[in-house]
């Protein structure tokens, strides 16, 4: 009964039980996600119109602000218990974007909080959202790499 | 003889349940069981500080309704017999560590509701004890934080997934007579069918429940036909089908008189995808509904066989699959016996 070794009593099930089993509706959360994603980036967009037409940014540094204020608005709504609904109901569409990176930050700092502010708050922060840096890290440095050694060639 | 067949015990003494008590949270009071719950809290926290202490206050209100139901106090029990889902079983440890009842922790994940009843049973059978007290608890937020994500987490949980009850049930256990006699109990081996997904629990669980109940009928010589009832704990609706199938390919129909707690304690409407799971979810139901359908005479031999699904977090992400098992005990309405 090994890792991923199945044995032929466990295929026969798996087959067996197939028709029995609910089918994801895989269109139907595809369309929530894009809607859902769609609409989160767009309020992004309206907050970065916000910040050019009525601060002092370009529309280069205006990002910074934006993406502050999504974090904020999500870390307020995963404290109020309303973004992990809209996680169920997005899917993706509310996983992907900062706001999603926000709402695991938070969400595992609040969970937490019972265990003390630094082994539990401070040890656990990152639980979820730790993967997302250390592969970001790791893919920036790869990236990074592959266009310096495409400098250096053409 | 006590062993008949292979897996089955059956009592000499004439055991009964003398007593129950139930404590549920929000949802679990909103389902259509409400009505049949000792106490009833309207937010998961139960006024306290933390999941954890939300969970135990559940269990130590669930043991005093249930003391109190008895007319009993803690130092007339002879032994405590308790679990949970938590890392060593520790609401069941500090919950006894308050009842100063002599105790011993079990774990046999969310089966262990009828583990601690057939072995109290036992064990009062065998004279080891006269009066036995047994209790189960489980909580969302706590199941959620051991097993899965932080509650505040926005990831999306498929449709097969289950929503673990909030809830705690207790029982006392004795020869003095009350209208619910245990006869008899059939004790689980573990399978495992090869099922990695801990968001389908139902599917992984079926099988056991499946093997259990269709020894319990080898064992016994019984047939679906015996019972008024037979109640898994939480195949949810996912397993439930399931486990009517794989009983049909041994020829037992089970179609007309099984149910799953999962799906009693809920309304379909609320948001618990596939339906209930957790110790406390075949607990409360039969200590609260099944229990009063028996004492106004609608039931008159049930079968519960409560499931449980025995990995933890960090076997599943080593890929290994997930053991299942499910023990089932036979309670039938005493005949004229103190109603």
């Amino acid at each position: 009964m090994g890792k991923n070794e199945f044995s032929p009593e466990q295929q026969a099930y798996k087959e067996k039980i197939k028709p029995l089993q609910p089918t994801p509706p895989y269109f139907v959360n595809c369309l929530k996600a894009f809607l859902i994603g769609g609409l989160i980036c767009a309020i992004g967009q309206g907050i970065t119109n916000f910040y050019i037409t009525f601060f002092n940014f370009t529309e280069k540094t205006a990002g910074n602000p934006t993406v502050a204020t999504l974090i904020l608005v999500a870390s307020l709504l995963t404290g109020i218990g309303v973004y992990d609904k809209l996680g169920q109901f997005a899917g993706a569409g509310s996983i992907v974007p900062v706001t999603g990176f926000a709402n695991a930050v938070t969400s595992a700092a609040l969970e937490h909080k019972s265990e003390g502010l630094v082994l539990g708050v401070a040890t656990n922060l990152f639980k979820l959202a730790g993967a997302v840096i250390v592969f970001g890290a790791v893919a920036a440095y790869i990236i990074g790499m592959i266009r310096y050694l495409f400098q250096m060639v053409l | 003889m006590k062993l008949t067949g292979k897996q089955t015990w059956t009592y000499t003494k004439p055991l009964y349940i003398n007593a129950t008590g139930t404590a549920v949270g929000p949802e679990e009071a909103a389902g259509p069981l409400g009505e049949t719950y000792d106490i009833t809290f309207g937010d998961l926290h139960c006024g306290q500080e933390n999941w954890e202490l939300a969970e135990r206050h559940l269990m130590e209100q669930a043991i005093d309704a249930c003391m109190k139901n008895a007319g009993k106090t803690p130092d007339e029990m002879d032994l405590f017999l308790s679990g949970d889902l938590i890392n060593q079983t520790v609401i069941a440890n500090y919950t006894a560590r308050k009842n100063q009842i002599p105790y011993l922790g079990m774990f046999g994940a969310c089966s262990t509701s009828m583990e601690t009843l057939a072995l109290a049973s036992a064990l009062v059978d065998g004279d080891f004890a006269n009066t036995v007290l047994t209790a189960v608890s489980s909580h969302n937020a706590t199941a959620e934080r051991q097993f899965r994500y932080p509650t505040e987490y926005g990831g999306q949980k498929p449709d097969t997934a289950t929503y673990t009850v909030t809830g705690a049930g207790a029982s006392i256990i004795s020869s003095n007579p009350s209208p619910y006699q245990i006869k008899m109990a059939t004790i689980g081996r573990v399978l495992d069918l090869g099922i990695t997904d801990p968001f389908d629990m139902g599917s992984a669980m079926a099988p056991a429940a499946a093997d259990t109940i269709a020894t319990h009928f080898e064992d016994t010589g019984r047939s679906p036909g015996d019972y008024d009832l037979i109640v898994t704990g939480d195949l949810s609706a996912v397993g439930s089908p399931i486990l009517l199938e794989l009983l049909r390919e041994k020829n037992y129909d089970l179609s007309s008189n099984h149910q799953d707690c999962g799906l009693l304690v809920y309304r379909p409407d609320q948001p618990v995808f596939a339906g209930g799971s957790g110790c406390a979810c075949s607990a409360v139901v039969t200590y609260g509904h099944l229990l009063k359908e028996m004492k106004e005479g609608k039931l008159k031999r049930i079968f519960v066989v409560a499931t449980g699904a025995l990995m933890n977090p960090m076997m599943v992400q080593q890929k290994e699959t997930i053991p299942t098992i499910a023990h089932g005990v036979v309670i039938e309405a005493a005949d004229g016996g103190g109603v």
